[in-house]
């Protein structure tokens, strides 16, 4: 059991969890991901690791309450328990030679950015970040970038702060105006890191993405996350979830993150019906930002 | 007492193939006392009894089924339990015609005794009646940590148990039994059976920690600092392997591996009550001809699919899979194509599997394995309709642990490399199990797990490690 010291609702449906797991904080690495079961009977789903505290021994993670179980995540307080957390999963993301990095975050993606932008930073690389969402509400842990950051660019769909428009566009035009990184990150929904490394191909510019595929068990022995990179088929759990940007068949990805559609709904909607939501609509808008 | 000369084994009540082939009940339904002790009237006793010599953890065959034959039943699981802490699993899973049963000297002129119906009976026997305890031995102190909760991890952790260590299991998922929970269906191997023989494991001392993903929260050398002072590694199977054919990635593929972890061990069956989906469409195609391919087929019988194939591309001789099983699913209707070889999935605009195109095959000379190599069939492609498309072809190692432990030999394959006491290349840690042989069966690791328990304890008792 795994006891969640905070909460913290950080736009209308994107809440953050400070969970006490000693052993995860003290292995987890930028660029990891957990495998949480809130209780017997429920699914496991993947969270990439958006901070943590070795020293006293916390995850941080963030999430859109998007489906059944992030809903019912969502409806847990600090002080209770989940019953299942395990990690830290996946390949850690390491920059050894960087001297200028673009961190470019969408949506909820901008959570797994942090614990990268905030090493690099550390690191004494020069980080500029470019962070949206799909309105001024929605956007998260801007002052977190920030204070990670040496420039940072924020974007809103609707206008409603910063920039009107994808962060593709700022992208887009601090390539044209020839700033050169040694690396673009980019995380957020599928197709955001698809335009994202099309965009940056030309350039030649190592581009780095995280995958969040469906997963079972996270170590390998499902092979449900396998994507295609390069041509080769590869488990995002094992051998991600980050991977080059110019290689990844986005289009796949997309179609088997369809996978469980009818089945998703069907789950939320009883989960729903029990908890007297009204806010069913919101959770349906907000589906469009989602990593998953 | 008189012996009872009949040629066959006593039969083995099962539910009925066109019930049970869309339920998840246990197929076999065991032997009543009365035919437990008929069957084991057949045994002739023998003095040197080839049973015992063709089972992997000696079991003391011919005593427990006199045992048995006296109605001492409680006598008999004694002595099974003496040897063998998983009876339970091993009367249902162990392929006994190629081990005790292949040597009884009845099967020469007709069946064998069924030592397998027999050690499960005396297993369900005593389950039924709430085993006794065990009596736990006097600690000696000395911590052993274990990585795995399969067959290979629950044995090695209940032979050391028993003799006074204090033995912690680590377990990467969220429930203890490894393949025996997240692979073998409940059809074929209750749950609750498994998890009454992790309880008894449990009984004797032994902690498992669940949720622990080794090599990756923990790594071996951590182990020791934290005052291990050795350390058996049974991973097990590890990553599936697909064909490398084109259309592997389309909806509705699913490795075997996933399959039946969705079914069995998130309980997708139970969809929605449970929350883990899983799609099961009308026609389905399960690749491969192991146990697995078996489990993997009847399971999706059992999810509502109205047609499932075995496409293997051996024949039926060759393939590896337990006669029983592969009778148990031919009689629930599962149609068998075989020397048949998938070359693509096809899929639909969605992305949606349609069909699998496929090539006959026919045989030729034998291959490193001793069987008749499959050779295709030039232009005998066709296109077989199927909405889903299962692929049980085995697995590879899982590279997670063996890739943040230094100086851990491995095999060209990927495999632990081990002596036959099961000892790697590194002072204090031994494997076992399907982590160093590739996919085999649970009663084999159960083997190599008692193996390294025995060497494990004469290691500890002297330090010495010489290879």
């Amino acid at each position: 059991m795994f006891k969640i010291l905070e909460k913290r609702e950080l736009a209308p449906s994107i809440k953050l969890f400070v969970i006490e797991a000693p052993l995860v904080a003290k292995k987890a690495k930028p660029g990891q991901f957990v495998i949480l079961r809130i209780k017997e009977g429920g699914e496991r789903i993947p969270l990439t690791i958006a901070d943590y505290d070795a020293q006293n021994g916390t995850v941080t993670i963030v999430f859109q309450e998007v489906g059944k179980t992030t809903r019912e995540l969502g409806t847990l307080e600090a002080g209770d328990y989940i019953e299942d957390f395990v990690g830290p999963l996946g390949v850690p993301v390491e920059f050894p030679n960087h001297k200028k990095v673009l961190g470019i975050g969408g949506g909820l993606g901008i959570a797994p950015l942090y614990p990268k932008l905030k090493m690099l930073h550390q690191q004494g690389v020069e980080v500029v970040s470019i962070i949206g969402a799909r309105t001024a509400e929605m956007l998260i842990l801007e002052e977190e970038i920030k204070t990670v950051s040496n420039r940072m660019y924020v974007c809103t769909d609707d206008g409603s702060k910063g920039r009107h428009g994808f962060v593709t566009v700022v992208l887009k035009e601090l390539l044209e105006q020839g700033e050169k990184f040694d690396e673009i990150i980019i995380i957020g929904p599928p197709i955001l890191m698809k335009i994202g490394s099309e965009i940056t191909k030309p350039y030649g510019i190592p581009t780095m993405v995280s995958l969040n595929p469906i997963m079972v068990d996270g170590t390998g022995m499902c092979g449900g996350c396998r994507v295609t990179v390069d041509g080769e088929i590869k488990f995002a759990c094992v051998d991600g979830p980050a991977f080059d940007g110019h290689k990844v068949d986005f289009d796949e990805l997309i179609k088997r993150l369809a996978t469980y559609k009818e089945e998703e709904k069907i789950s939320l909607e009883i989960f729903n019906k029990a908890h007297g939501c009204k806010l069913i609509n919101k959770i349906e808008g907000a589906d469009k930002d989602a990593v998953k | 007492m008189p012996l009872n000369r009949s040629k066959k084994k006593t039969p083995m009540p099962t539910q009925n193939p066109e019930v049970r082939r869309r339920n998840f009940s246990e197929v076999a339904l065991g032997y009543s006392e009365e035919e437990a002790v008929s069957e084991a009237k057949r045994c002739l006793q023998c003095k040197k009894p080839g049973c015992v010599e063709g089972c992997p953890v000696q079991v003391q065959i011919p005593q427990f089924i006199k045992r048995i034959a006296e109605r001492d039943f409680e006598g008999a699981i004694k002595i099974i339990k003496e040897t063998n802490s998983l009876p339970a699993i091993c009367g249902r899973v162990c392929p006994q015609e190629a081990q005790c049963e292949k040597n009884c000297v009845l099967g020469k002129v007709g069946e064998p005794v069924a030592i397998g119906r027999l050690e499960r009976f005396a297993a369900d026997w005593e389950r039924t009646r709430g085993s006794h305890p065990p009596v736990i031995p006097k600690k000696l102190g000395k911590k052993v940590a274990i990585i795995g909760s399969g067959p290979a991890g629950l044995t090695c952790a209940g032979d050391l148990a028993k003799l006074g260590y204090d033995v912690t299991i680590f377990e990467a998922l969220h429930k203890p039994g490894g393949v025996l929970v997240y692979g073998i269906p409940e059809f074929r191997l209750p749950k609750i059976i498994v998890e009454q023989e992790v309880k008894f494991i449990q009984q004797l001392g032994v902690e498992i920690k669940t949720n622990m993903v080794m090599g990756k929260v923990l790594t071996i050398d951590d182990l020791f600092e934290m005052g291990y002072e050795a350390v058996f590694i049974s991973t097990g199977a590890g990553l599936p392997k697909f064909m490398g054919i084109p259309g592997e990635n389309y909806l509705g593929v699913y490795s075997a591996n996933e399959f039946l972890t969705r079914i069995n061990l998130m309980k997708a069956y139970s969809f929605p009550n449970t929350d883990t989906p899983i799609k099961v469409g009308k026609k389905v195609a399960v690749i491969g001809g192991g146990n697995v391919a078996m489990d993997a087929a009847r399971s999706a019988l059992r999810m509502g699919a109205d047609e499932v194939h075995i496409v293997y591309r051996r024949s039926e001789e060759e393939m590896p899979a337990r006669k029983e099983e592969f009778e148990n699913a031919k009689e629930e209707s599962i149609i068998f194509d075989f020397l048949t070889n998938p070359v693509r999935i096809i899929g639909n605009e969605n992305g949606w599997v349609k069909g699998i195109e496929c090539i006959r095959m026919e045989l030729g000379e034998p291959d490193a394995s001793g069987r008749r190599r499959p050779v295709p069939i030039t232009g005998s492609e066709f296109i077989m309709d199927v909405d889903t498309v299962i692929i049980a072809i085995g697995t590879g190692p899982n590279p997670l642990l063996t890739k943040t432990t230094e100086g851990l030999e491995l095999t060209k394959h990927g495999y632990i490399a081990v002596d036959e006491e099961g000892r790697t290349s590194r002072e204090g840690v031994w494997a076992g199990g399907d982590i160093v042989t590739g996919s085999a069966t649970v009663i084999l690791a159960m083997g190599a797990g008692k193996k390294a328990a025995r060497s494990i304890h004469e290691y500890l008792q002297n330090k010495k490690w010489q290879q």
